[in-house]
């Protein structure tokens, strides 16, 4: 860790606005909403007190929002935004606008869930929905990852290989809201870590281009093909970039994932946001009492790290895949991915899908060891429903 | 005046009793506001007017007249003070509320 | 690990001295903190509760805070059948009262004090925010971290106007606390 770094004692929304100071966006056009609302108030401070040299837009909607930070773009400026739940739905045609444009917009999204009925809680139902719409995606665990990756975020999304845009999420509430350490690079390194922007896909008088252009069976498919090989070439790209942050930071956060006790686990529980966290105490109890166990935090879910993933499966007995979200008449998304990462590895593993934490309900630790006692019967021929909810106040009919 | 109906919510236990998509009866409030007070309005009946300007500033709309008195619902009154506040007359005082 | 449970009401500060302990633990003593609040919208005179995790190693479960092993009362009109529920047995209650005894059955086996931290607040600041009275009060009794720490936490954390007057509360109502405890 560099001696520059300063500590503060600051909530995950404090903390990631303090990331974006760093990372030195051009122009920010955000619209507040519950629970992100921290980090525009923040951001607008700064802009205020002149700690942070950038244009601040007040929109009056996401939607907005992201057409500004598409504008901003445009003229080959870092953007920045952030949302959550509703608003992130609200900006969802400007999601696929975003990422077709091939525009590194770097947006903090507070995992919140979706009405109706209307919840300010967390999940992760609104970020999970989203996954098609070509941005890349990290789930960060504390405060000190989010603010780090704010960083990290512009160097991956605007890397030549990859120019394409990345969200940021963050547990709503329990994450967002919630006080801890973190170290603050100083803005000398990170300016070495983070050059400025520097982009053709610009709007420039002395080389005219236009931009999101209208297309049709001639070339489109064409350019849906580079838009996903530029995502495939982005999981080289992170894994890079986070081990530079690691060298000159201190901290690495394994790339695409991190593994937690999974080298020789017979029971690895997927996991991603603050739910890793409480994962890794009850692992550490199961080990204590001889219980093979880990945890896999799936940091990237856009790209996907489908061969890693591959890798851990060799050695396990049975996988759970803990979904904060439900993809109605069928079952978690993180279990879909998982499910066919695992498939295309050729991996015929136990899978069993563990859906709670919905609208904001804590997850214990009990009921994570209860996760893992489930994966255990699996094992020993007691089965059960591939895809369960846990953690229900009330009977169900199963 | 008629006065809101408090029936207390009960936690649904079954599937059954779950409210169903994103409606719930209503018509009703499920608790009352007492225990947030600290301080509560009293009135003095022989200085009141009844012009009732506290009805009409009150947040919570706990104020009502009862033919020639003026009532308070202290089920629902939080003791913010404005009715004593706003009282031309002097007839509402704050008291700090006896544990 | 050492888990605090507050009990105040919406604009009483109760939240401002979870994060006051953690900020204290965390930067001034290399320990590690976690504080958070009972989440969603505030509003002025409801009840809410506040919770500072501290451990001298990096804090990782980020479940609800279900049992603690200290409670602060802010505010003894909050004070119900249930409040004791997840202290641990032994555990440590600090009041803001003038009459502790009273609550002497329903807090029985448990390390009770009491402290006119409103009376205390009106002398010293004029208003009756009591989270930095009870701050002192929790520190002298239960030692969870250092006066000095705490005294550091809040020359940062607090507007510089209002730094002195509150170290000077916080240092009258741990010296209150050690007298009744000595």
């Amino acid at each position: 860790m560099s001696a520059a770094e300063q500590h503060v004692f600051v909530s995950g929304d404090e903390a990631v606005a303090m990331g974006v100071r760093l990372a030195r966006p051009d122009v920010i056009s955000a619209y507040p909403i519950t629970p992100q609302t921290v980090v525009v108030e923040r951001l607008s401070e700064y802009v205020e007190d002149g700690s942070l040299h950038c244009q601040f837009m007040h929109v009056e909607s996401e939607h907005s929002a992201m057409s500004a930070a598409m504008g901003v773009s445009a003229t080959g400026a870092r953007a920045f935004t952030a949302t959550s739940s509703q608003g992130l739905l609200h900006m969802c045609e400007g999601l696929h606008y975003a990422s077709g444009s091939r525009f590194p917009i770097v947006m903090m999204n507070a995992n919140r869930a979706t009405a109706a009925p209307w919840n300010i809680y967390g999940d992760q139902r609104d970020s999970l929905s989203m996954l098609d719409c070509g941005w890349i995606q990290v789930y960060v665990e504390d405060a000190q990852e989010a603010c780090d990756m704010m960083i990290q975020g512009y160097r991956v999304a605007e890397d030549p290989a990859v120019l394409t845009p990345f969200m940021i999420n963050l547990d709503g509430f329990v994450l967002t809201h919630t006080y801890e350490l973190v170290s603050l690079p100083s803005q000398e390194e990170v300016d070495e870590f983070l050059p400025p922007l520097e982009t053709e896909n610009k709007m420039d008088p002395l080389s005219p281009k236009s931009l999101c252009i209208t297309i049709g069976p001639g070339l489109d498919q064409e350019i849906k093909y580079q838009q996903h090989q530029a995502m495939m070439q982005a999981e080289e790209v992170i894994e890079r970039v986070d081990r530079e942050f690691g060298d000159r930071f201190g901290r690495y956060y394994g790339g695409m994932l991190e593994a937690y006790q999974c080298e020789d686990a017979e029971f690895i529980l997927v996991a991603t946001g603050t739910t890793v966290g409480t994962a890794r105490t009850v692992v550490d109890a199961l080990r204590s009492e001889g219980v093979s166990a880990g945890v896999l935090k799936l940091r990237y879910l856009r790209p996907f790290p489908v061969k890693q993933l591959g890798e851990y499966a060799r050695k396990a007995n049975v996988i759970g895949v803990l979904d904060r979200d439900i993809s109605f008449g069928m079952e978690g998304t993180i279990f879909t991915n998982v499910n066919s990462a695992l498939s295309r590895c050729g991996s015929a593993l136990e899978t069993m899908n563990f859906i709670g934490g919905l609208g904001g309900r804590d997850i214990s630790k009990q009921d994570l060891t209860d996760i893992f006692q489930k994966m255990q019967d699996q094992a020993t021929g007691k089965k059960q429903p591939h895809v369960q909810f846990f953690g229900m106040e009330c009977e169900t009919n199963e | 005046m008629s006065r809101p109906i408090i029936k207390p919510y009960m936690m649904p236990r079954t599937m059954q009793e779950i409210p169903f998509g994103a409606t719930f009866e209503s018509g009703h409030l499920v608790e009352g506001n007492a225990g947030w007070r600290t301080f509560k309005p009293e009135v003095d009946q022989e200085k009141c007017t009844l012009c009732l300007t506290c009805y009409l500033v009150c947040p919570d709309g706990v104020i009502f007249k009862k033919g020639d008195q003026l009532c308070i619902d202290y089920d629902f009154c939080k003791g913010c003070g404005i009715c004593a506040h706003e009282c031309k007359f002097d007839a509402i005082k704050m008291v700090k509320e006896e544990i | 690990m050492i888990e605090v449970r507050w009990h105040g009401r919406g604009g009483q500060g109760g939240f401002t001295a979870a994060r006051l302990l953690g900020v204290s633990a965390a930067l001034f003593e290399n320990r590690y903190a976690l504080a958070f609040p009972s989440f969603g919208p505030e509003r002025r005179g409801a009840p809410v509760l506040g919770f500072t995790k501290i451990d001298d190693k990096k804090i990782v479960d980020r479940s609800a805070v279900r049992e603690c092993d200290h409670l602060v009362i802010l505010d003894e009109t909050l004070i119900d059948d249930d409040i004791t529920s997840g202290l641990r047995p032994g555990g440590s209650i600090l009041v803001n009262t003038r009459t502790p005894e009273r609550y002497d059955e329903l807090f029985n086996g448990f390390e009770v004090s009491g402290l006119d931290a409103t009376g205390l607040a009106l002398d010293i600041l004029g208003r009756p925010i009591t989270n930095t009275a009870m701050l002192g009060g929790l520190v002298a009794k239960t030692g969870i971290v250092s006066l000095d720490a705490l005294k550091k936490g809040m020359a940062i954390e607090l507007k510089p106007a209002l730094v002195e007057k509150n170290i000077n509360i916080a240092e009258v109502s741990y010296e209150r606390l050690q007298e009744v405890t000595a």
